[in-house]
């Protein structure tokens, strides 16, 4: 049984149709990429798993189809969600920024924080910063650490990759397979296409609010289509 | 000397409730945009009910408590009833509810209790206190060890509890306060049920020496918008600082720039508002966000 399940799922912003009937499944400890152009539908998939956006059409989670949903319930049903631009609370310290990110947990552990602290020790250093003076990788690596406290069973991630230097990226996406490995399934969106096939197990491609592609990421990185359209060579 | 020292103390005093009322106005402006303008008649209620709980043979603090909880819970209810429904509405909207809001609860006191002043009898006695040569009136010195209690107990709430961390994640950042979990919409409901117990102990602490009546709060809402713009409209603790500084300042120009005296003091807080606004926008507390992308 898959972890999530969504089948076609329809979701409009006023007038504008975003998802024309996305359908997609992603198994426990899976490591899932979204690719596809800019306007595809990507960020408002991970919309419409997180409760961001009102949605047609089924979306299953753990095996328990979910109507209504709200941000703040999906939460606590264990996905977390770190949008585009990163989303710090600018204006709260490094600390407090993780300890939101353990408030759907029983207070704060510290195994966790240290555990954080261990995969970006840097993080460590500028503890009682405020997260807007961050640089961007930094902010990054934040965003990701705050996922990381609330123990999440399902991770999004929306353009973790947007605007940070290379060594940065490749920081970012070894801390990401090391809590796949851990157990963590991943869904992240990507526009660096050959950086998320390399890294994920199985990937969709989406096309005008559709998956129009999908499958195991290394067939797709060897799919002459997908080679011309997303990877450039 | 000694009325020098006498000023700046009975200044603190009147600076500690237009601070408590600057908190209450900056906690709710700062999480959700919205200056309440029924701040004052919300505190003024407050006052009134803890009035009838003394004139039914109720000793202070217990009234004071009990007072506490049901501002703290018509806050609550106001948000509930009256702001939610009006979420993603402009911010005019809302504001002018407020004002709507003051003229109601403005109207509802009247009708309840009456126009006449009343003898509002406080903690404190009106007695002056010996310290070192100069006598300082224990009134004055009870409202400020109360203001300072309250203060610093909001202060704690928010810096050093989780529900203080939401409470402060809600306001900088609500779409991700959502996405981490948090209720937001429970935690501006929060914010209103503990601006109108900070109001409620501004009311409470100002009525003895004001005169309880319906329109007691209506010219202290005046110097606590001054105290809050002057501290920042979105900083805590300036607001308090704020409030400290106006009351200090307002007591001695009134005291020593004698074409000032008692009738101007109402013009020097607003000169106050109109002077920050122009030279400081952002208050003394009140920081331009810093931020890296």
């Amino acid at each position: 049984m898959p972890l999530l399940e969504l089948r076609d799922v329809e979701a409009r912003y006023g007038e504008v149709k975003a998802l024309h009937g996305v359908t997609l499944s992603v198994d426990d400890g899976d490591f899932v990429a979204i690719l596809g152009a800019n306007g595809a539908g990507k960020t408002t998939t991970l919309r419409a798993i997180s409760g961001m956006v009102k949605t047609t059409g089924q979306l299953s989670f753990e095996g328990a189809r979910l109507f209504r949903r709200t941000p703040e319930a999906m939460a606590r049903r264990g996905v977390a969600h770190v949008p585009e631009g990163r989303g710090t609370f600018a204006t709260l310290s490094v600390l407090d920024n993780l300890r939101l990110g353990a408030w759907t947990q029983r207070g704060t552990s510290q195994r966790d924080l240290a555990r954080v602290f261990e995969f970006f020790p840097l993080l460590y250093q500028r503890r009682e910063q405020q997260a807007g003076t961050l640089s961007g990788g930094e902010q990054q690596m934040l965003a990701l650490g705050r996922a990381m406290m609330a123990k999440p069973r399902l991770l999004l991630l929306d353009e973790p990759s947007l605007g940070l230097a290379p060594l940065v990226v490749r920081e970012i996406f070894d801390a990401l397979l090391r809590m796949n490995e851990n157990g963590t399934t991943i869904v992240v969106v990507e526009q660096n296409a050959t950086l998320a096939l390399k890294a994920a197990k199985h990937a969709f491609v989406l096309e005008t609010g559709r998956v129009v592609l999908g499958g195991v990421a290394a067939d797709l990185r060897a799919d002459e289509s997908v080679r011309r359209s997303y990877l450039g060579y | 000397m000694t009325n020098f020292l006498q000023q700046i103390v009975s200044g603190l005093a009147s600076g500690g409730i237009y601070g408590s009322l600057a908190l209450a106005i900056v906690i709710i402006h700062r999480s959700t945009g919205v200056i309440n303008f029924a701040q004052g008649e919300m505190a003024t209620l407050s006052a009134f009910v803890c009035w009838t709980l003394l004139d039914h043979g109720w000793s202070f603090w217990p009234a004071f408590a009990a007072t506490l909880i049901l501002s703290f819970a018509g806050g609550v209810v106001i948000q509930q009833v009256l702001i939610r429904p009006l979420q993603g509405s402009p911010l005019l909207g809302v504001v002018i509810l407020t004002i709507g809001l003051l003229i109601a609860i403005n109207g509802l006191t009247t009708w309840i209790w009456g126009g006449a002043a009343k003898q509002f009898t406080g903690p404190f006695s009106t007695s002056p206190i010996n310290v070192g040569g100069v006598a300082f009136s224990k009134q004055d010195i009870g409202v400020i060890a109360v203001s300072i209690i309250v203060v610093v107990l909001v202060g704690l709430l928010f810096t050093r509890t989780k529900l203080g961390l939401g409470l402060r994640a809600a306001a900088v950042n609500p779409v991700e306060a959502r996405l981490v979990g948090v209720r937001v919409g429970a935690m501006l409901a929060v914010g209103w049920g503990l601006a109108a117990a900070l109001g409620g102990v501004a009311g409470v602490m100002a009525a003895p020496s004001l005169f309880l009546e319906p329109n007691m709060m209506q010219t202290v809402l005046l110097y606590s918008f001054a105290a809050a713009v002057l501290g920042g409209m979105d900083s805590p603790v300036g607001a308090v600082v704020g409030g400290l500084v106006l009351g200090v300042l307002l007591n001695l120009a009134g005291t020593y720039i004698h074409w000032i005296g008692g009738e101007l003091r109402l013009a020097t807080a607003l000169a106050v508002i109109l002077g920050v606004l122009l030279l400081r926008p952002a208050g003394l507390f009140g920081h331009t966000a810093v931020r890296r992308v």
